[in-house]
């Protein structure tokens, strides 16, 4: 065996005896570790999902310009359905909005029909409605989705008009709930973390009152500061990574079972985020937690142990 | 060379002093014995050797090197330098004895072929070379502080302390021991040796250095314990 190995072996049998003393609070520092690091992953995947859903709704979001149907009730809609004339004037306004307006697409009842069907093909309302009672509508993609309200303005109360929708409304309330739980998973995250780094300085005195007899003779010897610390380091460090290896695994499952088997099949409309956020978000837990562990044990030896 | 220059310490601000305007001189490979009663100041004076301790007043000098002014990053390599030994025997009880003095070495990277050549030849030195896979449990009191001195010696300090180490070994046990630290005194260690033990120091015919309150009241080459 090298002399470096040797010197490697000698280090990790300390530490080995360092986290066997002290197994129960070993244990609890993993599991603080585990439980952080993963409500920290989860804010994370969180994040990702948020930034997927927009990626791919952004992309298809469209401006509805819904016209009336014989059953509307709205003011604008007196008159009854709305008239070809209406439409090509509709048509021939949006025409004029360019470049605002992208695409212009008019969808007629049959379209809107087979949509529906399609949408709602195992629901046992689609056998109750009829073409006539689905609204013709426009559905146009803006260049810039935020400029939406000015084609609000422009055709909302128009007669012949029912309603004029932004899906970017619908959307919005979907990512706030996301961004809210994001925050909400962030938050315990950072608590459980301070939690943990309080777990590190504790566990780092019991280890330092456990080890006082071997800490008593390295002093006397003259071991350097860092020969003193690196046992306790490495013990936090351990924690950490150990903890992080859980929280990699945890995210594994909220992935590959949670989200893929689970729901991904209930929720069709959308798509998730892949596994390479699970990479990143596991590979962040993993270097934040050992650095949260090597800082706090930094400045928990330096509050336990004497040089 | 040790020097102490007016030394005065106390281990609390405004508490009595352990060590009150102190100053003696001892030379490379001297043997001295510190006596006085509990509390007189004696361990105080081998805490400051090794920056256990700073002194409010006054210069520890080992070397001309100033004790109390040494960056805490020195003061490692100051302590390789003084072998400790204790009352207590301090040794490690999952270790067996070779390990003990191992220890040592390994805490300061030493490498595996001079911690293989090195400890059999100090545990030789000390008698144990026999009982080098024995635990501490399995040794007699005197075993166990040839161990502690085996120990402080397997880094070559040119100084060696000890702090009361024949405080636990019966009278003819502790004879063993001090021809010991004599043997290492004749070899050029300097020794310094703490002690009520006054049957060994009227024995030994060393040099003494009383202290009472804290004050050094008696230095005598070849001098006895001199009080009862």
């Amino acid at each position: 065996m090298s002399p470096f190995m040797t010197r490697v072996r000698f280090v990790l049998g300390e530490v080995w005896q360092g986290i066997s003393r002290s197994i129960t609070l070993t244990i609890a520092l993993i599991a603080t570790f585990a439980i952080s690091l993963s409500l920290l992953g989860v804010s994370l995947l969180v994040g990702s999902q948020v930034n997927e859903m927009k990626d791919y709704w952004f992309d298809k979001v469209e401006v509805s310009i819904f016209l009336c149907t014989s059953g509307s009730d709205t003011p604008s809609c007196v008159s009854g359905p709305a008239t070809e004339e209406q439409k090509s004037q509709i048509r021939t306004d949006l025409e004029a909005m360019q470049p605002l307006v992208a695409e212009i697409f008019f969808e007629s009842q049959q379209d809107a029909y087979d949509r529906f069907v399609e949408r709602f093909k195992a629901s046992p309302i689609s056998a109750n409605v009829t073409p006539d009672q689905l609204p013709e509508s426009f559905r146009i993609k803006l260049f810039n989705p935020e400029e939406f309200t000015t084609v609000v303005n422009k055709f909302l109360s128009r007669p012949g008009i029912e309603a004029v929708r932004d899906q970017r409304a619908t959307l919005s309330k979907l990512f706030s709930v996301l961004g809210g739980l994001q925050a909400l998973a962030f938050g315990f995250a950072v608590t459980m973390l301070v939690v943990t780094s309080l777990l590190v300085g504790n566990t780092i005195r019991v280890t330092a009152y456990a080890r006082r007899r071997e800490i008593g003779i390295m002093r006397l010897v003259g071991a350097s500061k860092m020969a003193l610390r690196l046992p306790f380091l490495l013990e936090a460090i351990f924690g950490a990574l150990v903890g992080g290896i859980f929280a990699t695994i945890i995210l594994s499952v909220i992935k590959g079972y949670l989200v893929d088997k689970v729901i991904a099949t209930s929720f069709t409309f959308t798509s998730f985020f892949g596994w390479g956020s699970v990479v990143s978000a596991s590979l962040i837990c993993i270097v934040s937690g050992t650095l949260l562990a090597f800082i706090t044990a930094w400045f928990g030896i330096a509050k336990h142990l004497k040089v | 060379m040790i020097k102490f220059e007016n030394v005065t310490m106390a281990y609390r601000k405004d508490g009595n002093p352990a060590l009150n305007d102190v100053s003696f001189e001892i030379a490379d490979g001297e043997f001295v014995f510190l006596v006085g009663q509990s509390g007189a100041g004696k361990s105080t004076i081998l805490r400051l050797l090794i920056r256990e301790e700073s002194a409010q007043a006054g210069t520890v000098l080992i070397d001309d090197i100033n004790i109390g002014m040494l960056p805490e990053k020195e003061v490692p390599k100051l302590r390789r330098n003084i072998g400790m030994v204790f009352q207590d025997f301090r040794l490690l009880p999952e270790k067996t004895v070779a390990e003990n003095v191992a220890f040592a070495l390994q805490v300061l990277n030493k490498s595996p072929d001079e911690i293989k050549q090195t400890v059999p030849a100090v545990l030789d030195l000390v008698g144990l070379l026999d009982k080098a896979n024995r635990r501490p449990e399995q040794l007699s009191g005197g075993e166990q502080q040839r161990v502690a001195i085996a120990r402080a010696l397997v880094n070559r300090p040119a100084i060696l302390m000890a702090d009361e180490p024949t405080g636990n070994l019966d009278p003819d046990t502790s004879v063993e021991i001090m021809r010991l630290l004599d043997q290492i005194n004749k070899a050029g260690t300097t020794v310094i040796m703490a002690t009520h033990d006054a049957g060994i120091v009227d024995q030994m015919r060393k040099r003494v250095i009383e202290i009472t309150g804290g004050a050094i009241i008696r230095d005598q080459a070849q001098g006895v314990y001199g009080y009862s």
